[in-house]
């Protein structure tokens, strides 16, 4: 099962390559990765999206925790919670296309941000599934790039992932 | 006060407590070194090969629990040090190992002797620092002796660049009496509910059995360790780790367990219905086949580190603890309550162990022509009371040390369990001889082990230490031979040792007193000689060549499952 894991971790060199190394030490999967400076610059957030059995994932967490630079780490797979993820998009826009792709832009609540002769530059954000099927509706003929942010999230409610 | 990189380093590890550092000089720690030679209060031992540095830091750790330290250069100074850095990983040995880098404003454009030590040492540390600022230096040695030694200890690498031991740079320096993180707090005191339970359980058992590991010993826990085992009368095994974490010479002790383990310990783990598991950590070689391993067991597991449990087999019950803490919480539960072992279970229950005891599954043909490396052990046992302490390297003379000479105080028997590195034995002796320079320290090794790292044999001659190696020359590679007979169809590939020295002008070059003995009648006198000699003496046994280590466990089979020695089982035949 897909688990969405939150980081807190010292802001420090390295400290990324240790929770990749460790992911590809022990034959952890990533799906994805997210990471910046929270609005303490001592401290990152990280949200990691992986997947494996309920075993895996305890290990994935206590081997985590073992990490010195970890500050604390929650599963918000646990509880409920949001996830966002953001898409940039570079489609194809000439002729009958370019109204067409307008109009999946709106449907899909996305935002047109950069516009040319030939193309559209689209964000759009979500969870995982909505951008792909944003993706999928456009049509792989139409696309120019995609790039995703990854999944960041949040827990519901007055749960905080804090130090 | 205001002092130099160099001079806080050299002033830390005083302030430390530090006596003793294993290292070897090089361009990026000559301003380290410098600061060394203007004082007395900290020994520096100059090794022969930085391999040999972070063995000899490891031997010094576990013969006395304080970190052990090693101090090397940047680029090949550090990459040699990487297998005793892991060895340490492994055992979970408090280390630190002092790397030199080269100057920062270098970092990353490929300079003369520069390697990416963190990232290199990044996967076989507990952790690791590179200091960029000299006024983070001290705080930064404190945190890598705090981290060390803490929790399930480890080694942690300290990487310090050339520019960071400037000799024109001076900042305050106060020493760091205490440290805290807030990324790091290991947990110490078992969660008292769950021991409550643990205990329950354990008293409630039929067929009880412990098993303990490296924890204890680590966790300075055989004490408690031998009062709760004395207190329910169960039987106990200890891993390759564990061994001298309860006295190896007492009933209760049913010997090693695992793929060279005892008959006694494997069934009895095999047959048991409660199993208490103490600072160890199911390792295949002591599990063996999982889907088969303590099939009809609950299971208790005590250890400090919380990724140990339930990471290769279920457990029933998890006390994440520092071992000592939790075990004398048990034993005052066990006392303040009414509930006492149950008496008759125990009583058949011991009736069935002493059936497999009396296989006497360790016992071998002694022969008349050809010295057994068992007899050596075996004797080395009986001159020293048991009371020496034993390093050794990896292979069937490990194993042999392991079944043959019984441990009965912790911190005695150093080698290395987890990654199995060759070459360990005679650097870690080192540590060992530096840690307790009255005691008889002794090295049992083999002649393919003993080469990986011989070179030390000169700093034993420079420092005068009196070690004795006692090489058991089988002219294999054993352990690889045993295999091969076994797995391979006698296809003896590459596990011959073809060209030996002759060890015994090779002990007398580097300074030393060499002996060769090829008789049995030989065996003791020759030890006692070493034994009584002031200075080291290199053993040279040459022994029976076809001699393997028994009983065995093939990898993926389960405890039941194990190879007896042929004059119990003729055809090796699972017993």
């Amino acid at each position: 099962m897909q688990h969405i894991i939150s980081i807190l971790i010292e802001n420090e060199a390295g400290a990324l390559s240790r929770v990749a190394g460790l992911f590809s030490a022990r034959g952890y999967n990533i799906e994805s990765l997210t990471v910046a400076p929270t609005e303490d610059p001592s401290l990152s957030r990280m949200t990691l999206v992986t997947r494996g059995s309920d075993e895996i994932i305890e290990q994935i967490k206590k081997q985590l925790n073992k990490l010195v630079d970890i500050v604390k780490l929650i599963d918000l797979t646990e509880g409920p919670h949001v996830q966002r993820e953001m898409l940039l998009i570079k489609v194809k826009a000439v002729e009958a296309g370019r109204e067409e792709v307008k109009r999946l832009a709106d449907i899909f609540r996305g935002r047109i941000i950069d516009v040319t002769d030939s193309t559209y530059t689209i964000e759009l954000t979500g969870t995982g599934d909505k951008l792909d099927a944003f993706i999928k509706a456009v049509g792989t003929g139409e696309i120019l790039e995609v790039v995703r942010s990854g999944v960041s999230a949040i827990a519901r409610g007055e749960k905080i992932l804090h130090v | 006060m205001e002092l130099t990189g160099a001079q806080i380093i050299v002033q830390f590890l005083k302030d430390e407590g530090v006596e003793v550092i294993f290292g070897y000089p090089g361009g990026a720690v000559l301003h380290i070194y410098d600061e060394l030679y203007k004082q007395d209060d900290v020994k520096h031992i100059l090794v022969r090969h930085e391999q040999g540095a972070t063995h000899a830091a490891d031997g010094y750790a576990r013969a006395t629990g304080k970190p052990g330290v090693a101090l090397v250069t940047s680029g090949p100074g550090a990459t040699n040090a990487v297998t005793g850095i892991a060895t340490a990983y492994m055992d979970s040995i408090p280390m630190v190992v002092l790397t030199g880098q080269v100057p920062t404003p270098w970092i990353g454009s490929d300079a003369f002797q520069e390697a990416d030590t963190v990232g290199i040492t990044r996967p076989c540390v507990k952790h690791n620092f590179l200091v960029k600022d000299v006024h983070k230096l001290a705080e930064t040695l404190k945190k890598a002796f705090y981290v060390a030694s803490t929790g399930r200890p480890g080694p942690v690498v300290v990487d310090i660049p050339k520019d960071v031991t400037d000799p024109n740079i001076r900042v305050p320096y106060t020493y760091p009496k205490k440290v805290s993180m807030r990324s790091y707090n290991p947990v110490l005191k078992g969660h008292p509910g769950q021991v409550r339970k643990a205990v329950e359980l354990i008293l409630s058992a039929k067929r009880p059995m412990i098993y303990t590991g490296g924890g204890v010993i680590l966790g300075d826990g055989a004490k408690s360790l031998t009062e709760l085992t004395r207190l329910l009368g169960y039987p106990i095994t200890n891993t390759l780790m564990g061994l001298g974490g309860y006295p190896g010479t007492d009933k209760q002790f049913l010997g090693m367990l695992g793929m060279h383990g005892t008959y006694e310990a494997n069934m009895a783990m095999h047959e048991c219905d409660v199993l208490l598991a103490i600072g160890a950590r199911f390792d295949d070689r002591v599990t063996g086949k999982l889907d088969t391993f303590c099939p009809y067991a609950k299971i208790v597991h005590v250890d400090v580190d919380p990724s140990s449990i339930a990471k290769n087999v279920r457990v029933d019950i998890p006390i994440v603890g520092s071992v000592d803490n939790v075990l004398r919480e048990m034993i005052k539960l066990i006392k303040d309550g009414s509930t006492k072992p149950d008496a008759g279970a125990l009583e058949k229950w011991w009736t069935r162990i002493e059936e497999w005891r009396g296989l006497d599954c360790l016992r071998y043909a002694h022969s008349e022509e050809l010295i057994k490396p068992q007899q050596v052990v075996e004797t080395l046992y009986k001159l020293t009371k048991g009371d020496a302490f034993i390093t050794s390297d990896v292979g069937q003379h490990q194993m042999w040390t392991a079944q043959y000479y019984k441990f009965d105080k912790p911190r005695r028997w150093i080698n290395s369990g987890g990654l199995g590195t060759m070459g360990f034995g005679l650097p870690a002796a080192m540590g060992v001889q530096l840690a307790h320079p009255r005691e008889k320290v002794v090295c049992v090794t083999g002649e393919a082990s003993i080469q990986m790292c011989i070179q030390e044999l000169s700093t034993c001659y420079q420092y005068s230490l009196p070690i004795k190696v006692v090489n058991l020359n089988n002219r294999y590679m054993g352990m690889v031979r045993q295999w091969q007979e076994f797995f391979y169809e006698r296809r003896y590939s590459h596990s011959y040792m073809d060209a030996l020295p002759d060890f015994v002008k090779l002990a007398e070059a580097y300074g030393h007193h060499g002996i060769r003995i090829d008789k049995p009648a030989d065996v003791e006198g020759a030890l006692r000689e070493a034994l009584k000699a002031k200075g080291l003496v290199f053993l040279d046994f040459i022994t029976d060549p076809t001699e393997n280590v028994y009983p065995m466990i093939e990898a993926g089979k389960g405890h039941h499952e194990m190879h007896l020695p042929p004059h119990l089982s003729p055809e090796r035949e699972l017993a």
